[in-house]
């Protein structure tokens, strides 16, 4: 058996870099000096039990903080080298290069298409032409294509929850953004609906850098390339996931993917 | 053995029955507060369906062409309400004017950009305590303002700008209470696609929450136009026999305000006059006028519940 992660890494490059991050909410620190690596077109996981500080880790990608009074970052997330949490970065700039999906699907109460075209109009596309091109595409990356080509005027809460998700995937996507960040979105959905979407993520990798936190181990597991365990808002390990996973370096992390505490 | 199976289903038997009467009791007295409450609201409705009958009983017969074209008369038969229910509809129209964009704009200010700091918080009191100041109070401020400081006279214009403050305090905390329901996973939803916080507004929150905002400026506006004592505080005529000018010119620029500055009557006023007169017969032009007036709120009314049913049936979280 080839392991194409060995051949793969030769040109695998970093896309993004964690480099001593603390964040405050206020003057509650949740998290610690973290440090960690986004390679490049891989699917990275952050893992660890419930209030660890992964949602907040992930909001840092694109500064959502900043939509709240009272939050601080303290240190470094370079993206394609450039410290993007630097008070001088204009965090919309930041939020068109880096997209997210959301823990529960939330599109918007608008049609099918408006949905997916909202992020290409906010970047001041009009053309109509490339919008539709534009808005397949990313319905076509999503795997929603099939299913919403007739019905792209119809409410997008016609949906499914899956297929709402999708769509904010789609959403997520019709940028062409650096990095997808993805909040636990298989928690609001059945487990067909959860499996469409793990599949959906190996494909998008080979377009775009994925960052997803998951509560879920297997799910970790399946999908992603590199795992972050985190606990009490510090990064206790990361690795390759079969690593992590397999031959964990530290007790706790031992404990946590033996399924001991969590 | 036995007996003591006996005595535990008995006992529980007993236990069954505590439960029953005590079930028993307080349904009772839920029944009891119910057909209460029956009977008092069956009290106001008939109260009110009474009052409005004959009110519509006395005044349907009265209504006709003419009695909306005609001025006001000393001749009962002749008199109508066309400068009154003109006068309102201009008043209205001045008022919505002036009151939509103020009111909501300041209500996305308050709810979206203000800081939520001590001085919001004063703001947000003193617009809540607005709301309920007489409106007669509103009157003598506007009578000072805009007739007398402002120089705007005893003109629609003044009357716009007075039923506009008036209603000012219920566009504002019906547009914030709208937009504080727009769930925040749609904000954020908005934001993470890079818009700013003007798009985000604009294209999400406004749209999503305007039937409700709608509604609130409806509501506002079938206040004002039933109100009477700040009109009169700030010199409307009791007695008017012309029209303001056209708003719509038949030179250049086809358009006039000139209207804005005329004098003016309104229906309620209307009303009011002919009430005081002894005559029995103005009795009836006044119930008639109150028919109309009472139509023109139900319509308002129900074009709100319309609007709202229509603009919230495609968006739901
Ligand atoms: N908006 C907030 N304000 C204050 N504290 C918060 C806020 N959101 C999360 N926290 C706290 O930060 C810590 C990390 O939370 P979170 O990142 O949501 O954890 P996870 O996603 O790993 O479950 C928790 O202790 C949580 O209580
Ligand atoms: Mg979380």
């Amino acid at each position: 058996m080839v392991d194409t992660r060995v051949v793969n890494s030769s040109v695998m490059e970093r896309k993004a870099e964690v480099k001593n991050l603390d964040f405050y909410y206020g003057s509650a620190k949740a998290l610690k000096s973290v440090s960690m690596v986004v390679w490049d077109r891989r699917v990275t996981a952050l893992i660890g039990p419930s209030g660890c500080g992964k949602t907040t880790l992930l909001r840092c990608f694109n500064r959502m903080h900043d939509l709240y009074p009272g939050n601080r970052y303290d240190g470094e997330i370079l993206l394609d080298g450039v410290n993007i949490l630097e008070k001088q970065i204009d965090p919309i700039e930041v939020r068109m290069r880096v997209s997210m999906v959301f823990q529960r699907p939330n599109p918007f109460p608008k049609s099918i298409y408006e949905n997916v075209a909202y992020g290409l109009r906010v970047q001041g596309i009009t053309e109509k032409s490339l919008l539709d091109e534009k808005v397949e595409k990313a319905l076509q990356g999503a795997a929603l294509w099939n299913e919403a080509k007739d019905r792209l005027k119809e409410p997008a809460y016609n949906l499914s929850g899956g297929q709402q998700q999708r769509l904010c995937i789609a959403r997520a996507i019709a940028t062409e953004p650096n990095i997808v960040l993805f909040d636990e979105p298989t928690s609001a959905l059945d487990p067909i609906a959860t499996s469409s979407i793990e599949e959906l993520m190996n494909e998008l990798k080979e377009q775009v850098t994925i960052l997803i936190v998951t509560h879920s181990m297997q799910q970790a597991a399946r999908v992603s390339d590199y795992t972050a365990f985190m606990y009490l808002g510090e990064m206790v390990e990361f690795n390759e996931t079969n690593l992590l996973f397999n031959k964990p370096a530290d007790q706790k992390t031992q404990d946590y993917v033996s399924g001991r505490f969590g | 053995m036995a007996q003591a199976e006996f005595s535990q289903s008995n006992s529980q038997s007993d236990y069954l029955q505590q439960i029953r009467a005590s079930v028993a009791r307080r349904e009772l007295i839920s029944k009891l507060f119910g057909v209460l409450g029956l009977l008092v609201i069956s009290i106001a409705t008939l109260i009110l369906i009474a009052l409005v009958a004959q009110l519509f009983v006395q005044g349907i017969p009265r209504l006709n062409w003419k009695f909306f074209t005609s001025f006001p008369s000393s001749d009962f038969n002749e008199a109508g309400i066309l400068s009154a229910w003109v006068g309102s509809l201009l008043v209205m129209l001045t008022t919505m004017v002036i009151a939509v964009p103020l009111g909501v704009a300041a209500g996305i200010y308050l709810e979206e950009y203000a800081p939520k700091n001590w001085l919001a918080a004063l703001i947000e009191i003193n617009v809540t305590n607005l709301a309920g100041v007489p409106s007669i109070v509103y009157g003598l401020l506007a009578l000072g303002l805009f007739s007398t400081v402002l120089n705007l006279g005893e003109s629609i214009l003044t009357a716009g700008l007075t039923l506009a403050l008036l209603i000012l305090p219920i566009v504002i905390v019906t547009t914030r209470e709208a937009l504080r329901a727009i769930p925040s996973s749609l904000r954020e939803a908005a934001y993470a696609l890079g818009a700013s916080r003007w798009q985000m507004i604009w294209d999400h929150i406004l749209p999503y929450s305007s039937g409700s905002i709608l509604t609130g400026i409806i509501i506002g506006l079938s206040r004002a136009i039933g109100e009477t004592a700040p009109l009169i505080t700030i010199g409307a005529l009791t007695y008017i026999a012309f029209l303001p000018p056209s708003p719509i010119q038949s030179q250049f620029p086809f358009i006039s305000f000139e209207w804005l500055t005329a004098p003016f009557t309104v229906l309620p006023i209307q009303m009011f006059n002919w009430v005081s007169r002894p005559q029995p017969e103005f009795q009836v032009n006044a119930a008639a006028a109150g028919v109309v007036l009472i139509l023109l709120t139900l319509t308002l009314n129900a074009f709100a519940i319309y609007l709202r049913y229509r603009l919230r049936k495609g968006v739901k979280w």
